[in-house]
């Protein structure tokens, strides 16, 4: 079987969680014997190259093809790329893409020359590309279709990304007649805070999965939301929860600091993702051990505000901010951290705790969020349940075999969320849809 | 007679480094060397030494006419030690006058008198103690920390045998009277009282380089003409001594009009300089100044909230201070060290919130890019310094039950 998938990043230049998810289940798919082309703007020429062929072509018109030399055991050459080139970024907002393209604008003409309407400009890639994110996702699109069009007879099935790539996904089906498969990482109500969503992106997200012979929901959560919020019958919705891959070799544990607990919190401070909650959480567990200190790892429009209520709290002496943290931070962080919360008030799946648990540190994870279906060994709590949380905490702190069960056990679990076979499953909804197609 | 009284306020703060939360628990040493090196001995050069040196010029030329007081912090003296030694020397050739009056306040610059009578007392001994020592005589007027003041704090510093403190002539507690007067504290009579003049005083401090301001430029002999036209018995000029030469730089004339200015008033008549002490004396106290809250020079509104304005700040200051009893318990000089920089008032002014009209000050002297970050980093060096007191209270009372173990046995 063959896939024309539609992507956004890949490692090693990632910015969030879609890269890594992606370069997973492409190894799974190739494990499962399926040769994926994956299609992606703006490569930089030095991806991993060990499992998927990076072919750094700037122009479609090359009439780029893997040349069907891929050998059955050989998963290698099952994965090869297109890049086309695009302003486009993972994870990006129309405002926040108007914010990067005024920002190009002034500090000068090479990133940016506007030439009327500029999917004309047949993927000449020199740099003109669309005014506005809308703009852009739809110059996508027909470079998506003729990509779709030259590859014509090499792939069975298309598989899209993102909102962003939903254009392009069924630009390609249009013209190559193949079904179209969706993936919901996230929708607009986990981006913004209650109903209040960008309705451009939501009729995107909408008109992709109704156009889509299936979706591909990361948890049953977002199901949920694809079948209540979008409209979307039911039976086409299917839930394939993500998988996570480890490095292979794990560091050497940093050399601890302090001998009290550590309980972190590492990610995005921003609403969506619950910071108040642990702040709260903190204080009462401060009232009673005086054993515990607090980490917030991460940067956000509400750090300040954190701030402020952990002042107030009067708690500071035993609460840290880090700041944003990168590469190897984040895993050290991990590695100092005696317990882990993930509180988000709306998360689609969230991979960090199954990397805190990967560090052998158990965690506890709000009821809204799609991981929470997959793992049996954390504590749940409901996001707002701050005494519950506390309650959590106190325990984890106070009761070392629990920490310790809660570590071996959840170590073990985390280990066996494998890639292969969350791509086995994906291959038989490809399946499904391509026999739905006959 | 009119009494000119000059006093200038020598101070700088030991400079916290970049204290990750990583650091904690490893890393002991919590100041940025490099920076703190680099501002005094650029700040020597620009400042203290050439306007000592101008200073001392002038006792020469006027034959002991001209005088002035200083008081300078036990952190700037500890800075001068290490990076510039030469500058201390310089305030004792200024000393051995006989024309200077060096005054005593908190030995870290602190807010110590905000928080209790005890941290107080402890901070000013040790400023008086330390003054005794470098300039050979014990202080016996006072000025407190950004000249912080209200009627409890005047009784405490007269308490320990002081006859006159400084404070800000602030419109909000005079009204209608005249900051030129001698005054006494409220509850304790026998403490005098002297009043920043802060019209004539940030005419040299911060309008001196103005060309927007009507009055630019000045001359020694316009602003000789201001304090004599003045009405009062005494006129306090108080100021950052970092006004000649750093905010007010070389080219903006400073130096001269310094050189020009005693000069100036002399030939005025009926005016003559005194130090701190002096001035207080040399007129009858007019009558009580009433002041039930704090009050400051800084900022417009002359009140503390430039370093206890938010709950950064608060919570800063509280678990600071909370951590007293432990350092007490140690006696050990290097922690003392370090609980004396971390009182110091600047790293609360970093945490300030107010932006306003005096932003541009705040901002001037902040090495940090928020307030939250200034926060976040004190807190953090405050961690470790809480983690290594516990620690050697713990290894001391371990080595003290071992000794009474053998005792007995």
């Amino acid at each position: 079987m063959r896939v024309l998938m539609f992507g956004w990043e890949f490692p090693p230049h990632i910015a969030g969680g879609l890269g890594t998810a992606c370069y997973g289940m492409t190894r799974g798919l190739a494990r499962n014997d399926v040769e994926v082309i994956f299609v992606m703007p703006r490569a930089s020429g030095d991806e991993d190259e060990r499992f998927v062929k990076v072919v750094n072509a700037s122009d479609v018109e090359a009439r780029y093809c893997n040349g069907g030399v891929a050998g059955a055991d050989d998963i290698m050459r099952k994965i090869s790329f297109i890049h086309i080139d695009s302003n486009m970024v993972p994870y990006i907002s129309p405002e926040e893409f108007q914010t990067y393209r005024e920002g190009y604008e002034r500090t000068g003409k090479k990133f940016w020359e506007r030439e009327g309407d500029s999917w004309t400009q047949r993927y000449t890639f020199s740099g003109k590309y669309g005014a506005n994110l809308m703009e852009e996702v739809a110059r996508y699109a027909v470079v998506a279709a003729e990509v779709a069009r030259q590859l014509e007879g090499q792939f069975d099935v298309i598989h899209a990304h993102d909102w962003l790539t939903y254009f392009a996904g069924i630009a390609a089906k249009r013209v190559s007649g193949k079904p179209l498969v969706v993936h919901m990482h996230a929708t607009s109500f986990d981006r913004s805070s209650g109903d209040n969503i960008d309705t451009r992106v939501y009729e995107i997200e909408r008109a992709g999965m109704a156009a889509a012979d299936r979706v591909i929901a990361v948890s049953n959560l977002t199901r949920n939301i694809c079948i209540e919020k979008y409209n979307i019958p039911a039976e086409r919705v299917v839930t394939v929860h993500n998988a996570v891959r480890f490095a292979e070799k794990e560091n050497e544990a940093p050399e601890r600091g302090v001998e009290d607990k550590i309980v972190t919190f590492l990610g995005r401070i921003t609403y969506q993702k619950g910071p108040d909650y642990f702040v709260e959480a903190a204080a009462k567990v401060l009232k009673r051990v005086p054993n515990v200190r607090f980490v917030m790892a991460g940067s956000g429009d509400m750090m300040n505000h954190v701030i402020r209520r952990v002042a107030r709290l009067g708690i500071a002496d035993r609460f840290h901010f880090t700041g944003f943290l990168k590469g190897d931070d984040v895993h050290k962080m991990f590695q100092l951290s005696d317990l882990y919360i993930m509180p988000s008030v709306s998360e689609p799946f969230g991979i960090s705790p199954l990397e805190a648990m990967r560090s052998n540190v158990p965690v506890i994870i709000s009821k809204q969020s799609g991981v929470a279906e997959v793992l049996d060994y954390a504590v749940k709590v409901d996001y707002w349940d701050v005494d519950a949380m506390a309650d959590a905490i106190y325990g984890f702190v106070k009761y070392p075999a629990l920490s310790k069960m809660f570590a071996k056990k959840g170590l073990e679990e985390v280990i066996g969320l494998k890639w292969n076979n969350a791509a086995a499953k994906i291959k038989t909804v490809y399946e499904d849809a391509i026999n739905e197609c006959k | 007679m009119k009494t000119v009284n000059l006093y200038f306020q020598v101070h700088q703060p030991w400079r916290l480094k970049v204290y990750r939360f990583f650091n904690i628990g490893k890393d002991h040493n919590y100041l940025d060397d490099f920076t703190n090196r680099a501002i005094m001995q650029k700040v020597a050069r620009q400042c203290y030494l050439p306007m000592n040196a101008l200073l001392l010029n002038l006792i020469k030329e006027h034959k002991g006419a001209f005088k002035c007081s200083f008081s300078i912090t036990g952190t700037a003296v500890e800075q001068f030690r290490i990076y510039a030694p030469e500058v201390l020397d310089s305030f004792r050739a200024l000393a051995e006058t006989g024309c200077v009056e060096f005054l005593a306040e908190t030995y870290s610059h602190s807010l110590a008198s905000l928080s209790s009578k005890e941290d107080f007392v402890e901070q000013v001994k040790l400023h008086s103690k330390m003054i005794k020592e470098e300039f050979g005589k014990k202080p016996v007027a006072f000025r407190n920390t950004e000249l912080i003041y209200s009627d409890q704090i005047g009784e405490m510093v007269a308490a320990l045998g002081f006859k006159t403190i400084l404070a800000e002539g602030a419109k909000h507690v005079l009204g209608w009277k005249s900051p030129d007067y001698v005054y006494t504290n409220a509850i304790d009579n026998s403490l005098r009282v002297l009043l920043r003049n802060y019209k004539l005083s940030d005419d040299i401090a911060f309008r001196f380089s103005n060309q927007g301001w009507d009055q630019y430029p000045l001359t020694a002999d316009k602003f000789a003409g201001w304090v004599k036209e003045s009405a009062g018995e005494v006129v306090n000029l108080f100021m950052d001594y970092e006004t000649f030469g750093e905010h007010q730089k070389a080219t903006t004339g400073i130096f001269d009009f310094v050189k020009a200015l005693p000069a100036a008033i002399l030939s005025q008549g009926d005016m003559k300089f005194a130090t701190v002490s002096e001035a207080a004396k040399a007129a009858q106290p007019i009558g009580v100044l009433h002041c039930p809250h704090v009050m400051s020079w800084a900022d417009e509104e002359r009140d503390v909230t430039a370093w206890l304005g938010n709950e950064l700040q608060n919570e800063a200051f509280s678990k600071l201070y909370a951590l007293k009893d432990k350092v007490k318990a140690l006696k050990n000089a290097d922690y003392e060290y370090v609980w004396n920089f971390m009182q110091t008032s600047d790293h609360f002014y970093y945490m300030a919130t107010k932006w306003l009209s005096d932003g541009d000050v705040h901002s001037y002297f902040n090495p940090y890019g928020s307030s939250y970050e200034a926060f976040i980093n004190y807190m953090n060096v405050l961690a470790d310094f809480e983690i290594e007191l516990d620690k050697a209270l713990a290894a001391k009372t371990k080595k003290s039950r071992s000794k009474k173990e053998t005792a007995t046995a």
